[in-house]
């Protein structure tokens, strides 16, 4: 009796933390995957995070569990008065586009996709610069002169990964061969470790000593049996350096936590238009640190370095995949 | 008397069963430090507080109707269809189709040749697993589901490439075309002046999912053919004596199964605001119609009635989900308890209470 008397007058004291606070802060809606996903959308947790400590502010978030949720999401925050209103991910780009002219005083800020309209913020990122980078990386560590690179789900966005990825591998090496493989053509494939695993035995029992993984949860078995295995891996979206220290070569950087948070300290003064983060602004971009230290020679970090500096005056163009589906590079 | 009463069975059985769930539920929230009852209150305010929450609430039981009644009509039969998660994708797929194919002029157009499509294409989905049932006795729970599977590598397939329009990240369809777009109960209500359902998609569909009902009710009560479904379900053998083919009835029964599943895509594909096939565009429903036709006890009435209650679960629980820090998989778990304890546990509960009844019932016809 008493132990339940304490039992519920502690958690009545604790009760919901409720709306009233958070109604009119910003909002960040994460895509299928979670926000948990060590991946996507944990980095842009992380930089709404970022922004909640260093203002003490709160900001209202939701997890979507299916594709059909996703216009109700949107609306739910916008009538609520949430502004701005972050969607991390290309889905919601129809959804959005939909409803974004029923809110016009609410702004919208919508990651790795474009919708033209007077209150949306559109961010892309230019990952096949990155992975460009990377590939380079790659083909230079690569005493086989076999690289790979495993997908999540195949979708024209991972191509452009692997496209970049190859082109990279290319220029540092013309001799090298890229593999490409994808888990799989449904969103599970985005958490499919074991597969990720298996695709990595797959492509070290054909020669590769480095492996990329572009494939959110999935990536975790690829880096995992890449360690195992004893092959190099390279990792992607935030710094993975650190979950095989010594045995990740590196981390193909997309600072979406970087893009949230912007959005989230510009508050409802946030600049609308289209938006790209490439090397130019350190959008994307290789991870460098105690991890990986030993693994990347001067040499690789100038070659890589000259590259970079080549994308931001504009020498070098990294074919984008998606602006014609197709690969100079690397057959699908 | 050796029954026990039909309020017990229709009424009482299903409160039972929900009050258990929430009891569970309750202690589910106390041991992640919410307070229940606070919870409880803000799912009734998600489900029904504002025009915009009720019109997802009636949006979401419109699904769930469609899924009720195709799980009902099968399991007259005594069949067991769980493939709705499956015909529902392929009756969205049927609809897209046909609505992007051809350039409707109108939507009561759209609506009758999509609506067909859908049902159709449910219908069609079903065939296999149907004959294997009928002829060679494969189960229908294990067809069915592995047919679930199939259909979503199908329509993803289909999303991802002859449906999708050139350019498009999403793994979706194209919109559906302006002049093929259902109206919405909130278009209905502002004709009279009304914004009862707010920019909710709750739509037309909701009507021909009361009407669905009816013929229903009048299929499986008052045709030759409910007859056959349901002496069928009864007993084989004894429908085989009395002349009806079992074979012919199964195959007819899981048809019209599959065609009501399918049609829930006119609702949930054609209906909504950004009319659009996407992927995995059942979310559950008919998973959860399973549930609903359970807790309905097959019966069109009861079906709407546990639609409804459903309905508002999982608008309410969204809204939960939204506005504190409950996770999602905390208000998945809630609703899973509420399947559980009103679908699959349901002999739990029926069972004791059937006793409990008989016993009562003997002593008092021992007294008199």
């Amino acid at each position: 009796m008493t132990l339940m008397t304490k039992f519920l007058s502690a958690t009545t004291a604790l009760a919901l933390t409720t709306g009233a606070a958070m109604a009119d802060g910003p909002a960040i809606i994460y895509d299928l995957g979670g926000k948990f996903d060590k991946s996507f959308n944990e980095s842009a947790f992380g930089g709404a995070q970022r922004w909640a400590e260093e203002t003490g502010e709160e900001f209202a978030e939701f997890e979507i569990t299916s594709d059909a949720q996703r216009e109700q999401a949107i609306r739910r925050f916008a009538e609520a008065g949430n502004n701005p209103i972050v969607m991390a991910g290309f889905s919601w780009a129809t959804p959005l586009s939909e409803a974004a002219g029923d809110y016009p005083d609410t702004k919208f800020v919508l990651i790795d996709m474009v919708v033209d309209a007077p209150n949306v913020r559109s961010v892309v990122f230019n990952e096949h610069e990155g992975s460009y980078l990377v590939g380079m990386m790659a083909a230079q560590a690569s005493e086989t002169d076999i690289v790979s690179f495993v997908g999540g789900m195949d979708i024209p966005l991972i191509r452009k990964f692997a496209c970049g990825y190859a082109q990279g591998v290319m220029a540092a090496n013309p001799d090298a061969t890229v593999i490409a493989n994808m888990t799989g053509t449904t969103p599970s494939a985005w958490n499919d470790p074991v597969k990720g695993s298996e695709l990595t035995l797959s492509q070290i029992s054909q020669g590769a000593d480095v492996v990329f993984a572009a494939a959110g949860g999935t990536g975790i078995g690829v880096l995992q049996t890449a360690a195992d295995e004893g092959i190099l891996s390279i990792g992607v979206d935030a710094n993975q350096n650190y979950l095989h220290p010594g045995q990740v070569l590196t981390s193909m950087l997309k600072r979406v936590d970087n893009a949230v948070y912007e959005s989230f300290v510009a508050g409802e003064g946030v600049e609308v238009g289209f938006n790209v983060m490439g090397v130019a602004n350190e959008g994307v971009g290789y991870a460098l640190d105690e991890h990986n230290a030993d693994l990347v020679s001067a040499e690789m970090q100038a070659m890589v370095d000259e590259a970079a500096a080549a994308m931001v005056s504009g020498e070098l163009a990294v074919h984008d995949y998606m602006s014609d589906e197709t690969c100079p590079a690397l057959e699908f | 008397m050796d029954k026990m009463p039909k309020w017990a069975d229709v009424v009482l059985v299903p409160v039972v069963s929900l009050l258990l769930a929430a009891i569970i539920s309750a202690i589910v929230f106390l041991s992640i430090g919410q307070n229940p009852w606070e919870a409880l209150k803000l799912m009734a305010y998600g489900a029904v507080g504002t025009s915009d929450f009720l019109g997802y609430t009636l949006f979401y039981a419109t699904n769930f109707i469609f899924t009720g009644l195709a799980v009902a009509v099968a399991f007259h039969a005594s069949l067991f269809n769980i493939g709705g998660e499956g015909q529902v994708l392929l009756g969205g797929l049927g609809a897209a189709i046909v609505v992007l194919l051809v350039p409707w002029p109108h939507w009561t157009l759209a609506l009758l040749a999509g609506g067909s499509a859908a049902a159709l294409f449910g219908a069609l989905w079903v065939v296999i697993p149907a004959y294997l049932q009928a002829r060679r006795g494969s189960h229908i729970v294990i067809t069915t589901i592995m047919f679930n599977f199939m259909a979503s590598g199908l329509l993803v397939y289909m999303l991802a490439g002859p449906l999708k329009p050139a350019g498009q990240q999403q793994v979706a369809s194209g919109l559906f075309p302006e002049a093929s777009r259902l109206p919405s109960l909130n278009d209905i209500a502002e004709m009279f002046g009304s914004d009862m359902f707010g920019r909710s998609p709750v739509n037309i569909s909701i009507v021909i999912a009361l009407l669905a009902c009816v013929a229903v009710w009048a299929l499986i009560w008052h045709t030759r053919l409910g007859y056959q479904i349901r002496a069928l379900g009864k007993s084989e053998s004894a429908a085989k004596y009395a002349g009806i083919s079992a074979v012919n009835i199964t195959m007819i029964a899981l048809l019209i199964s599959g065609a009501l599943a399918g049609m829930m895509a006119i609702n949930n594909t054609m209906g909504i605001n950004s009319p659009q096939l996407v992927d995995n565009a059942a979310g559950g429903a008919g998973f959860i119609g399973i549930a609903v036709a359970l807790m309905g006890r097959n019966h069109p009435v009861g079906i709407v009635i546990a639609a409804l209650l459903f309905g508002a679960l999982y608008q309410g629980g969204a809204e939960l989900a939204a506005v504190t820090d409950v996770q999602v998989q905390i208000v998945i778990v809630i609703q899973a308890l509420v399947i559980m304890f009103t679908g699959a546990l349901d002999e739990m509960v029926r069972a004791p209470i059937e006793k409990l009844f008989l016993r009562f019932g003997r002593e008092t016809a021992v007294e008199e």
